[in-house]
C-alpha cells in the first residue's frame, strides 16, 4: 500500500518536473541562444580580425586588445564615457533628491508637480531628444529666450563642452523622475519620530536632513547611483540623435565608438573586443551594485 | 541648489499638524488671536513666514518644472507653425498662423502609418510574449521543485549583467546568417526570449515567491493539475506584477533604437524612433515642423495613457527601475 502510494507520489513528482522544465524552457533556451553563446561568439571574435566589406576572418590573437590599448579614438571614447557618467549621476542624484524631499512636503499640487516631473520618463527618448535638438539649434527656442533677456546663446550642439553639457541635461530631465520616486519611497520611510525627537532637540530642518535623512537614505542614494551609472553606459540614442558623436569625437562614448567601427567602418573583429571591454566594465559595476544591495538590505532589517 | 531643502527652519518635514494644511498656504492669512500679546505676535510672526516659506518652496517647483513640460509644449506647438516660423529670432508660444501642413507630410514623405503599426504590433507581441512566457518561468521557478532549478535560474540571471549592446555584433551575425535582416523577426523573438525578458522573470518569481500556499493547495483538491493551477489561479493573481512587467516591456520595445539601427533597412519595415529621424532636406538637414509633428503623434498617444494610468506606470517602473 504504501510502496504504491509513494511509486504514485513520485510518478506526479516526475509529472511536476516535466511541467517545471516545460515552463522555464523559453526563457532557458533564450539565454542559452541569445545571451551566452553571442558572449562565447563574441569573445571569439576578439580574437580575429574580421572586416566584413574586405571578407576577411583570420585569427590574430590579442591583436585587437594590443590595438585597443594603443587607439586613441578608444581612450577618448572611454574618457566621454567617464565625463558623461559622472556628469549625468551628479546632476541627475541632486536633483532627484531636492525634487523629491520637495514632493515629500505636503505642498499644494504636489501629484500635479510629480506627473511634472515624471512624464518624460513615459516619453519615447527618440521624441525627447528631437525636440531638445530642435529647442538647443542656434536660432532655436533656448537661444530665442536667452536674446530676449540679452544674452547671446552658443551653438550648443557644435562646441564641445556645450555639446556634452546639453546631452547630459537633456537625459537628466528624460530620466529624473524615475530616481525622484525611489527616493521620495526612501524618504517616507524615514521614522517620523527621529525628525520629532532631533526637533525637540533643537535641530533645525538643515541639520535634521543631513544628519537623520541623508544616513537613512544612503543606502538607496548609492544604489541608484550604481544603477544610474550602469544605464549611461549604455546611452546611444540620445548622442546618434543630438550629436552623431561630435563635435570631433567629442561625445563618441563607448558605446557609440563600438557602434561605428561595427556598422560604419565593419570592423567587426575590433568592435568585437571592444564589446568585451564594455561586458567587463558593465559587470564590475553590477557586481557592485549587488554587493551594496546585500547591503542594503541589512540596513532594513 | 542645496540650501533649498532647508527654506524653512519651522517647518516640521512632512509631519504637518491638522492646522498647517497645505489649504492655509500663502495667501490666506494667519488665524486672528484673541488677545495678541507679544507670544502671539511673535508666533503669528513665525506662521507668517512658513507661509511664505511654503509658498517660495510652491514656487520653486512652479520654475523646476519647466524644462519637464515645456519641451512637450514646444514640440506641439511648433508642429503647427509653418517653416517660416519654427525657428525666429522673436519666439512665438503659440503658432500665429497654425497650420495642420506638416501634418500631411509626415504621411506624404515617408510611409508613417505603416510604421507605426510597425511599432505598435511589435510592441504588442513583444508584451503579450513577455507576459506569458516570464509568467511561466516566474511561476515555475518559484513554486515547483524540479532538479537543477537553482542553476537554471542563475544561467537565466546572467542576462542582467549583459547590455545588449554587447552581444549586437554576434547577433546581427546571426540574423544575417538566417537571412533575417530587414524583417521583424529579430525585434520580435530575441526581446521575449533573451535578455530583455530576464528582468520579467524575475519580478514575476518574485511575485509567485510571495503566493499562499493554501491557494494551490485548494486548487488542487479541486482536481486542478499543475497547469490548471498556474492558469486557473496563479496567472490571474499576478495581474499587479503583470501591469508592471507589461508597461516596462511595452516602452522598451516602444523606443527600441540601436537594434532596428542595426537590423533593418528599408523605410516600410522602419519602427517609430527610427522613422522620426528621417524626416531630412534634400541637403541632410531636419525639416523641422515635419519632424515634430511625427514626434507629437508618436508622443501623445503614450502620454494619454500615461495621464489616465498613471499610478500603475509609476508604480511599475520604479519597481523595476528601468531606464529609456
Amino acid at each position: 500500500m504504501s510502496t504504491v502510494a509513494a511509486r504514485r507520489s513520485s510518478v506526479a513528482a516526475r509529472r511536476d518536473w516535466a511541467v517545471g522544465y516545460t515552463m522555464v524552457a523559453p526563457v532557458v533556451l533564450g539565454a542559452v541562444v541569445f545571451v551566452v553563446v553571442p558572449l562565447v561568439m563574441v569573445a571569439w571574435y576578439s580574437l580575429h580580425e574580421w572586416n566584413v566589406l574586405a571578407g576577411t576572418f583570420t585569427f590574430v590573437g590579442g591583436e585587437n586588445y594590443a590595438r585597443m590599448a594603443a587607439d586613441p579614438g578608444l581612450r577618448d571614447a572611454l574618457l566621454a564615457s567617464l565625463w558623461f557618467s559622472i556628469g549625468l549621476v551628479v546632476l541627475n542624484i541632486s536633483l532627484a533628491l531636492v525634487l523629491a524631499v520637495l514632493l515629500d512636503q505636503r505642498l499644494p499640487g504636489t501629484t500635479t508637480f510629480r506627473t511634472f516631473f515624471f512624464s518624460p520618463v513615459i516619453v519615447s527618448l527618440v521624441a525627447w531628444t528631437i525636440v531638445w535638438s530642435f529647442l538647443l539649434q542656434p536660432e532655436g527656442g533656448i537661444n530665442g529666450f536667452l536674446a530676449q533677456v540679452g544674452v547671446a546663446g552658443p551653438n550648443w550642439l557644435r562646441g564641445e563642452a556645450t555639446a556634452m553639457i546639453a546631452l547630459i541635461v537633456v537625459q537628466v530631465f528624460k530620466n529624473v523622475g524615475l530616481n525622484m520616486i525611489l527616493f521620495l519611497a526612501a524618504l517616507q520611510g524615514v521614522p517620523e519620530e527621529l525628525h520629532e525627537a532631533a526637533r525637540l532637540d533643537g535641530a533645525g530642518a538643515w541639520r535634521r536632513f543631513r544628519s537623520i535623512t541623508l544616513p537613512l537614505i544612503s543606502p538607496t542614494i548609492l544604489l541608484v547611483s550604481i544603477i544610474t551609472v550602469v544605464g549611461s553606459l549604455e546611452v546611444f540614442a540620445q548622442i546618434d540623435v543630438l550629436t552623431g558623436g561630435g563635435p570631433g569625437s567629442s561625445t563618441t562614448v563607448l558605446v557609440y565608438y563600438l557602434f561605428q567601427q561595427a556598422f560604419r567602418f565593419n570592423e567587426f573583429g575590433y568592435a568585437s573586443a571592444i564589446s568585451v571591454l564594455l561586458f567587463v566594465i558593465v559587470l564590475a559595476l553590477t557586481l557592485l551594485q549587488w554587493q551594496s544591495r546585500r547591503r542594503w538590505v541589512f540596513h532594513e532589517v | 541648489m542645496r540650501s533649498d531643502i532647508a527654506v524653512d527652519p519651522a517647518e516640521p518635514a512632512g509631519s504637518a499638524e491638522p492646522s498647517e494644511r497645505p489649504g492655509t498656504a500663502p495667501s490666506s492669512g494667519p488665524p486672528a488671536e484673541p488677545e495678541p500679546g507679544p507670544a502671539a505676535v511673535s508666533r503669528r510672526r513665525a506662521r507668517a513666514r512658513r507661509a511664505w516659506g511654503r509658498g517660495g518652496l510652491v514656487l520653486l517647483l512652479v520654475v523646476l518644472s519647466v524644462p519637464f513640460v515645456f519641451p512637450t509644449w514646444w514640440m506641439a506647438t511648433s508642429s503647427l507653425k509653418p517653416m517660416s516660423e519654427i525657428l525666429r529670432a522673436v519666439p512665438t508660444i503659440w503658432p500665429q498662423d497654425p497650420s495642420l501642413a506638416a501634418y500631411q507630410d509626415v504621411f506624404a514623405l515617408q510611409p508613417f502609418a505603416q510604421q507605426y503599426w510597425n511599432s505598435l504590433y511589435i510592441a504588442a507581441v513583444v508584451t503579450a510574449g513577455t507576459m506569458l512566457v516570464s509568467a511561466m518561468a516566474g511561476y515555475a521557478f518559484a513554486r515547483i521543485r524540479f532538479p537543477g532549478a537553482n542553476a537554471l535560474f542563475l544561467l537565466v540571471l546572467a542576462g542582467l549583467l549583459v547590455p545588449s549592446e554587447v552581444t549586437i555584433v554576434p547577433l546581427f551575425r546571426i540574423v544575417n546568417t538566417l537571412g533575417l535582416i530587414d524583417t521583424h523577426w529579430p525585434l520580435v523573438v530575441i526581446p521575449i526570449l533573451g535578455a530583455p525578458s530576464v528582468l520579467a522573470t524575475f519580478i514575476m518569481r518574485q511575485f509567485f515567491l510571495g503566493l499562499p500556499g493554501e491557494l494551490e493547495d485548494a486548487g488542487r483538491v479541486d482536481g486542478l493539475g499543475r497547469w490548471g493551477i498556474f492558469w486557473h489561479i496563479a496567472f490571474p493573481l499576478s495581474r499587479s506584477a503583470l501591469a508592471a512587467v507589461a508597461i516596462f516591456t511595452f516602452l522598451k520595445s516602444w523606443n527600441l533604437y540601436l537594434e532596428p539601427v542595426v537590423y533593418l533597412s528599408t523605410k516600410e519595415s522602419f519602427t517609430l524612433p527610427q522613422a522620426l529621424t528621417q524626416y531630412v532636406d534634400a541637403y541632410g538637414g531636419p525639416m523641422w515642423n515635419v519632424q515634430l509633428a511625427a514626434t507629437t503623434l508618436t508622443v501623445l498617444p503614450v502620454l494619454a495613457v500615461f495621464l489616465v494610468a498613471q499610478k500603475q506606470f509609476v508604480q511599475g517602473l520604479a519597481q523595476t527601475g528601468i531606464k529609456g
